[in-house]
């Protein structure tokens, strides 16, 4: 079978609703709450909620639902819910509190965000995004996290991955891990108020759809083996994003994308699932047994200088290369924002003077990040107070000195902003299953500003879902679906058969194999640059690698056991299908923005040229059984508020 | 980096704890792994041994991780007797196999604690401190309810010796280093952070006691000032937070607010 040509998809308009409120975008937000249908307070502890996931949104979303009264069933796969892979985030969450007066307002973060995130996301989301911003500071300084300060007392601000105002909040290199910490703890209480039942070490594996509606989903306890049935009146994905599709990434080893897939297959829309950001600061590959790539945060493009040699292949020491004869190639590009322009150009930049020839380093996929500049100009105290942190760990991890030699970097999968479909509501084309944090699409658009990660799963989690899910339950009537319904018996017994198959295979090659082929297939054709013919390509490749799994894999232990090798085969498996997509998606959009460059599509210089006016919608994808053949919603976007125009870092 | 400075591949005999789930008992199970990039991770190194054991037809060893850079508290081995191995201040996944020489026998054990059951070889179960800070590991305050962030100025120095005990990751590194698997070290963190921040003060009391009755409960052993958790944590915690939590224990008992 060939991979489909696009006139060959099925093309559906106007069927989507984004349900966004029109009108003054600044007051959407508070009518929109007006308007929506309330749950009685006495009514609310009738209703059980599932919450899937514990990181910044699933966790914020499980205590805040659980505080306004619902029964929320909680689960993560890892043995604490503070582990969820949140945690890692190192640089800061955004708001705009304009605390420096520096001329921040909700307005600019919205209007950075609609176009860092090259005009492909719903301005209705990102301004409430932009105005929830500010409440969420207020939540976690509240909870006792521990923000950086000023010698006053005060919060301090830092500027961030190409905003050119300061509205950054950060706890040292550990953000995620301290917002993690504060909503970890607001869970625990309800844990402990029997508000949330938790279920640690569960895998979800399906989720289970009662006339329609998501009324429950299946987990593997990853302990005992168990398969388990769990009902409730609604359903809450908060699983994080999937860029371990491409095998290297910067995401944990655990994440995954099973949960949300096990949803698109049961008809949840996946939305521009090509919209994967590569982040540009990351530890260089070094070999093949390399299980992840490792961030090393953005941040550090505040005072370090981006270069490489002029000459190609130069392969003196950094120290001996004379400053005339080295190409500060992004402070050179673009004069106005230099080391900071956003994710994508700098990413695509380095990847282009390496494939050029001017990349260092053993593989030479790689470019200098160098710190001499700013400790001649700060100290190397300063330096060390700023990212002695990050410096350390640099310097475990390469066995190099950053103090003495310039680090090496290289772009790494970092973040999708693709992701399932949901509506201003956050729920999905699913009735009942609701969606937030990176698991959705919603937000960033085709790239994410930095630290914009953090703001949207908590804007989601503690400010958002905990209204909007009760617009939806206020229809349902609370637990009348029980687990002995029998579309839980199908789902089950769907869950086992793929749990024997795995097992069954007996094959010669491991799904690690697999995997990292796939990853290296995605990394290099379906990355930072991208091409019809090699798209064409890449997804019969993905198919034979596919194939090949489900003849060929070997998965050894017991399905009633702890067993890492079956998790991990399952993960694999959605991940070959999920591949295809992205790749499709890929192929179907014809233009270039954000992360998502066309080389078809670009200026003289390399430059993403967009094509508005056939391409700025989201595409959301329907699984029709076909895995060649998935139909294409449309959702078209309108910008009333931010002009289209051609973003321009020059 | 070290594969360019032109070190070797290199071997390693490994000596590693077997334990079937639900079994009383396990054993040390000897292993051999060749081809090791000194700038591989110790968890990376144990990959290649798993893929090597699913080739011939056999069970992985069972081993947990995630983040894989140092945060996310999940990994936590003991390593020729050392939790997290030989060098100190860094989580498992951190530890490259450079820090050992070639040809050496290292011995991989599970955290050995009354508190952490063994589960499966080298996973074991550390629910118990997730269910101290169910106790108390918080500021009861609901979303919505929080009043502007720059309403209460918090000293710089308060705000960094505050951040200095919330760097804890929960590993049970403390707990597994401690010759009477105490878990001070990490209950005192807990306590410390919000005996310091304002926001932590109207609970405070409550939160002390509340949290060293859980960490008895769950059959933590007590402190004897050994020092061994200081000198495992990854993230350097000082044993001053166990100075902190006694102060604060002794001051919540006798009623002080």
């Amino acid at each position: 079978m060939n991979a489909p040509a696009i006139g060959q998809l099925e093309v559906v308009d106007g069927s989507l609703d984004a349900k966004a409120p029109g009108g003054d975008i600044r007051t959407r937000w508070d009518r929109h709450r007006f308007e929506m249908k309330l749950v009685n307070p006495a009514n609310k502890r009738k209703y059980t909620v599932i919450v899937v996931g514990t990181g910044l949104a699933g966790g914020s979303a499980a205590a805040s639902l659980a505080e306004l009264g619902y029964n929320v069933l909680n689960f993560c796969i890892h043995d604490s819910p503070r582990r969820a892979h949140s945690v890692a985030a190192q640089g800061g969450i955004n708001a705009a509190k304009n605390y420096p007066n520096d001329g921040d307002s909700v307005w600019r973060l919205f209007y950075d965000t609609i176009k860092g995130g090259d005009f492909r996301a719903r301005e209705s989301n990102v301004y409430r995004l932009a105005q929830l911003s500010v409440n969420i500071i207020d939540q976690c300084v509240a909870q006792g996290v521990p923000f950086a300060r000023e010698y006053g007392g005060l919060l301090a601000n830092r500027s961030f991955g190409g905003a050119q105002v300061s509205r950054t909040f950060y706890a040292r290199g550990q953000t995620g891990q301290q917002l993690l910490l504060g909503c970890y703890g607001s869970l625990m209480r309800q844990v402990e108020q029997g508000r949330v039942k938790l279920f640690p070490r569960r895998e979800m594996l399906d989720l289970v759809l009662v006339d329609g509606h998501a009324r429950g989903i299946i987990c593997r306890n990853l302990v005992d083996g168990k398969i388990e049935r769990y009902a409730a009146d609604a359903v809450v994905v908060a699983t994080g994003g999937y860029s371990t599709v491409y095998y290297l990434s910067t995401n944990a080893v655990q994440s995954n994308a099973t949960a949300i897939w096990r949803c698109h297959k049961r008809g949840a829309l996946y939305a521009n699932p090509s919209f994967m950001q590569i982040h540009p600061t990351c530890i260089p590959q070094m070999g093949e047994g390399q299980s992840k790539l490792t961030l090393m945060s953005e941040s550090l493009r505040n005072d370090g200088r981006i270069w490489v040699p002029k000459q190609k292949g130069d392969k003196r020491a950094p120290k001996d290369i004379p400053d005339s004869e080295r190409d500060y190639f992004l402070e050179r590009r673009y004069p106005a924002f230099g080391n900071l322009v956003p994710r994508d150009v700098a990413s695509r930049a380095a990847k282009q003077m390496c494939d050029q020839g001017y990349g260092v380093g053993a593989t030479g996929r790689a470019v200098y990040l160098d710190f001499a500049e700013a400790i001649g100009r700060l100290g190397e105290s300063v330096v060390r107070d700023r990212y002695g942190n990050l410096f350390d760990m640099y310097h475990e991890i390469t066995d190099e000195n950053p103090y003495q030699v310039p680090m090496q970097i290289y772009p790494a999968p970092h973040y999708t902003m693709g992701g399932l479909w949901v509506d201003y509501n956050l729920m999905s084309t699913i009735p009942g299953l609701h969606v937030i944090g990176e698991a959705n699409f919603s937000d960033h658009g085709a790239n994410r500003l930095g630290a914009s990660a953090l703001m949207q799963g908590l804007a989601d989690g503690y400010f958002v879902l905990p209204y909007t899910i009760g617009n939806y339950l206020a229809g349902v009537a609370p637990g009348k679906v029980k687990d002995d319904h029998p579309a839980f018996a199908d789902a089950e017994a769907n869950v086992n058969a793929g749990v024997r198959k795995l097992l069954s295979l007996k094959g010669k090659t491991t799904a690690r194999e697999l995997h990292w082929k796939l990853g290296r297939l995605m990394f290099d054709h379906v990355g930072m640059a991208r091409n019809a013919k090699g798209l064409t390509e890449t997804i019969e490749k993905i198919r034979a690698l596919r194939a090949e799994f489900w003849e060929n894999v070997q998965v050894e232990g017991s399905a009633d056991d702890l067993n890492q090798a079956l998790e991990y085969a399952g993960r694999v498996a959605d991940y070959f299908e999920l591949a295809e997509l992205i790749a499709i998606d890929a192929l179907a959009r014809d233009e270039s923005c954000g992360c998502h460059l066309r080389e078809e599509h670009q200026t003289e210089e390399g430059e993403a040229v967009r094509d508005d006016a056939n391409y700025a919608y989201v595409a959301a994808w329907e699984h029709t059984g076909d895995f060649g053949k998935p139909r294409l919603h449309r959702e078209k976007l309108d910008f009333e508020n931010v002009h289209l125009a051609t973003r321009n870092y020059k | 980096m070290s594969a360019q400075n032109g070190t070797g591949l290199r071997s390693y005999k490994l000596k590693v704890w077997r334990q079937p789930r639900g079994a009383a008992g396990g054993k040390l199970v000897d292993y051999e792994v060749s081809g090791i990039d000194p700038g591989m991770s110790f968890l990376e190194m144990v990959d290649q041994l798993n893929e090597s054991l699913l080739k011939r037809g056999e069970e992985p060893v069972a081993i947990e991780s995630d983040c894989r850079e140092g945060i996310c508290g999940t990994c936590g081995v003991v390593i020729d007797g050392m939790a997290h191995g030989p060098i100190p201040n860094i989580t498992t996944c951190s530890l490259r196999m450079r820090s050992f020489p070639n040809g050496a026998t290292i011995t991989v054990e599970p955290f050995r604690a009354k508190a952490f059951p063994i589960i499966k070889d080298l996973i074991v179960d550390r629910s118990a401190m997730d269910r101290i800070q169910r106790r108390g590991g918080y500021v009861s305050v609901n979303a919505g309810s929080a009043p502007e962030a720059n309403a209460t100025p918090i000293a710089r120095d308060v705000q960094e010796s505050a951040m200095d005990s919330a760097a804890c990751i929960q590993c049970g590194a403390c707990v597994a280093a401690c010759p009477n698997a105490a878990a001070h070290l990490f209950v005192g963190a807990r306590v410390r952070q919000f005996a310091l921040l304002p926001q932590g003060h109207p609970e405070r009391n409550e939160r002390v006691l509340a949290m060293v009755e859980q960490m008895d409960a769950e059959g933590f052993g007590d402190c004897s000032n050994h020092g061994e958790c200081e000198a495992a944590c990854p993230k350097s915690i000082s044993i001053e937070n166990i100075a902190t939590m006694r102060r604060e224990y002794m001051r919540a008992a006798v009623g002080k607010r």
